[in-house]
């Protein structure tokens, strides 16, 4: 058994890779059907409850990275397809989302301008996608932490509501960028501060699992990109509405 | 490669030269009382469980590995690392701490170099197939989703850097962070040992402090491009610590207390809240079952400073495994956990060929997409084979190629090869 030579073994494995990958060759169409546990929380948006339910304005500004944009496609990506969703869910509520992006980034260098925008924008909800840059540079977990947590606390008292989102699920680097730590860490200060934290990376590890989207893939296109942001877009809408508590139409 | 631990104490296969070094350490009269307890067998035990560490540490390794369901970081706080790491320790002093006493200070701590550097060389050698792996994806890989996420190839656009941070251990890409620990925590053994052998219990109660001192002012080492070391050396040496202490004495002088039943319960009692614990994170509906306070509480549980929760993980995990496998087992000489066995015999060549066939793994499981559970099974279990192959192999050098040379040489010639302190 320990003598097995190497080129069965070989050919096992080409057999293996032969028998499993037309299976997923081609992509099933994008149905990313979200479990409901990770679209609820404990965690509430009041600022968001209370526009909603007022029909007043909701201002959403999104705090993002590279990874909140489509490079060559903004009016596919994420935020505006958060917008779209919003509208179409709340039609009685005028709905803006608007993007502030930071590339190259860390939290803590985020955070420290956290309070000027917010003054500037003055929005109901901010969403906060951060982490990955931080991953990719290794900076200290806990100094990642603290940042975070700083920022979270600087908008709350600036009269935002805050939602925070963590790292895409990117199979293909995953044996260079270490997410775990400041995944966890996110979900920390989402616990520590009482703010809701939208699972993005687990939502896309879902997905892929699923078969919903082959995230291994090392297309040119941009379709991909595309369809999950859009898929984004529809679990946020869902997720903000959840957490605010503010049902549009009885769905339960 | 006859490493000097076989030699000290040499497995069911020894040759004659093993069995003369094995009699040679069956008189311990000369020796000082800490040393007594390392008796005359090998521990098999320790084999069998550092093979295991390697095996889940490969396993872990790939991601999204359907197998990882089997590793036990998924059942508790303390994964492999924290075993190969204690298990390094201990059997390090147990080699290291003889030589001292045979060949005195100076001698054996120039061994301890060599072996340092082996270590480092076999860092470097992984580092470049690392290197090859990644300039692959970077040339390859364009998918727009991850735009971001790509930016993490940017080394490559300084080789010179790059290449020269690796040398000096600042620049170690994920998964590579075993071995630099390693190399720190050898580099301080002559000390240690020689520490030990004054007072052993002493040396024990430093190492705690620096813990401490480590949580208290946020000790770390620094990285490239910036960051920390992933495994905190000054947190994670209380490991080796612990481990040394154990082999030279401390093992047979707490086993009064381990052999208690109040321990055991405690123990287990521990295991099972960990269990449930960890529960909670696979499983998200179970959230609701933890009370917040208790979250705030424990979280996070850093793997970087080898977090309290895990270090006691560990020890529970260790106290009941010794209390459930007695030493003299005799599954420990079946042929079924030989494989094992002989894996954790050359740690430092298979924990190598672990890290390398990991990469090669995550490469052929990413090129199909992720695989489905039937390829992870298959890319799993022939890294598993080739692991334990390439054991077979080594062992076979040792007792049969280089038999020889072995004799001619004689024993003290043969723990300059040193390759049992892995």
């Amino acid at each position: 058994m320990k003598s097995i030579p190497l080129a069965r073994l070989g050919l096992t494995l080409l057999a293996g890779l032969l028998a499993v990958a037309p299976a997923r060759a081609q992509d099933a169409p994008a149905n990313c059907e979200v479990p409901a546990y990770l679209l609820t929380t404990e965690s509430t948006l009041p600022k968001v409850e209370h526009a909603v339910k007022g029909g007043r304005p909701l201002d959403v500004l999104v705090v993002g990275s590279r990874s909140s944009s489509i490079s060559t496609s903004e009016g596919s990506a994420w935020p505006l397809r958060l917008q779209a969703m919003l509208k179409q869910t709340l039609p009685k509520v005028p709905v803006t989302v608007s993007v502030e992006l930071h590339i190259k980034k860390t939290a803590e260098e985020v955070a420290a301008g956290l309070v000027k925008l917010v003054e500037v924008k003055k929005p109901t909800l901010v969403i906060w996608q951060t982490g990955t840059y931080d991953a990719m540079r290794s900076v200290d977990p806990e100094d990642f932490r603290a940042a975070v947590g700083e920022g979270v606390v600087a908008l709350k008292e600036a009269g935002a509501d805050v939602v925070l989102m963590n790292l895409q699920y990117s199979p293909r680097t995953e044996a260079m960028i270490s997410a775990p730590p400041y995944l966890d860490n996110m979900r920390v200060v989402a616990q520590q501060h009482d703010v809701p934290l939208f699972d993005r990376f687990t939502l896309m590890r879902h997905w892929n699992d699923q078969g919903d989207f082959d995230l291994y893939s090392a297309s040119h296109g941009l379709d991909l990109a595309k369809r999950v942001h859009d898929c984004i877009g529809r679990a946020l809408a869902k997720f903000v509405i959840e957490a605010a508590r503010v049902n549009p139409a009885p769905q339960n | 490669m006859t490493s000097i631990a076989d030699r000290v104490a040499g497995p069911p296969l020894a040759d004659d030269a093993d069995a003369a070094a094995r009699d040679a350490a069956a008189a311990p009269v000369a020796l000082p009382a800490i040393l007594l307890s390392a008796g005359a067998e090998r521990e098999l035990r320790l084999d069998l469980f550092r093979g295991l560490a390697l095996w889940l540490i490969f396993i872990d390794h790939l991601p999204n590995n359907i197998l990882t369901w089997f590793t036990f970081r998924n059942y508790g706080f303390s994964d492999a690392t924290e075993i190969f790491i204690f298990i390094s320790g201990y059997t390090a002093a147990f080699v290291y701490g003889r030589a001292m006493l045979d060949v005195g200070f100076v001698i054996a701590t120039a061994r301890i170099l060599r072996r340092v550097w082996q270590i480092y060389v076999a860092h470097v050698f992984l580092f470049t197939i690392f290197l090859a792996e990644i300039s692959y994806v970077a040339a390859r890989f364009d998918n727009p989703l991850y735009s971001e996420e790509m930016g993490i190839m940017d080394f490559l656009k300084q080789p010179d850097v790059t290449i020269i941070q690796a040398l000096l251990l600042r620049f170690r890409p994920a998964n590579m962070d075993v071995l630099p620990l390693y190399i720190v925590l050898m580099l301080f053994l002559p000390f240690i040992i020689w520490l030990m052998k004054w007072r052993a219990d002493v040396t024990l109660a430093l190492s705690v402090v620096l813990y401490a001192v480590t949580w208290q002012f946020d000790l770390y080492l620094s990285a490239y491009p910036n960051g920390f070391w992933a495994f905190n050396p000054f947190a994670w040496q209380l490991l080796f610590v612990f481990g040394a202490w154990c082999a030279l004495g401390g093992a047979r002088r707490m086993s009064r207390v381990l052999s208690s039943p109040v321990t055991m319960w405690i123990c287990l009692g521990y295991l099972l809240f960990a269990f449930f614990v960890t529960l909670t994170w696979h499983l998200p509906q179970l959230k609701f079952l933890m009370p917040k306070l208790v979250e705030q509480w424990m979280y996070p549980i850093t793997k970087t400073d080898m977090d309290v929760l895990r270090f006691a993980h560990f020890l529970a995990l260790a106290a009941v495994t010794v209390r459930l496998l007695p030493k003299d087992w005799p599954g420990l000489k079946s042929r079924w956990l030989r494989p094992l066995i002989l894996c954790g015999q050359h740690s430092l060549e298979i924990f190598c060929l672990g890290v390398f066939l990991a990469f090669a793994g995550h490469f052929v499981l990413a090129e199909s997409s992720g695989g489905g559970p039937v390829l992870q099974l298959v890319v799993s279990l022939a890294g598993i084979l080739i692991m334990s192959g390439m054991a077979w192999i080594i062992s076979w050098y040792k007792h049969s190629a280089d038999k020889s040379a072995s004799r001619k040489k004689g024993a003290v010639g043969n723990a300059d090869m040193a390759g049992g302190g892995s």
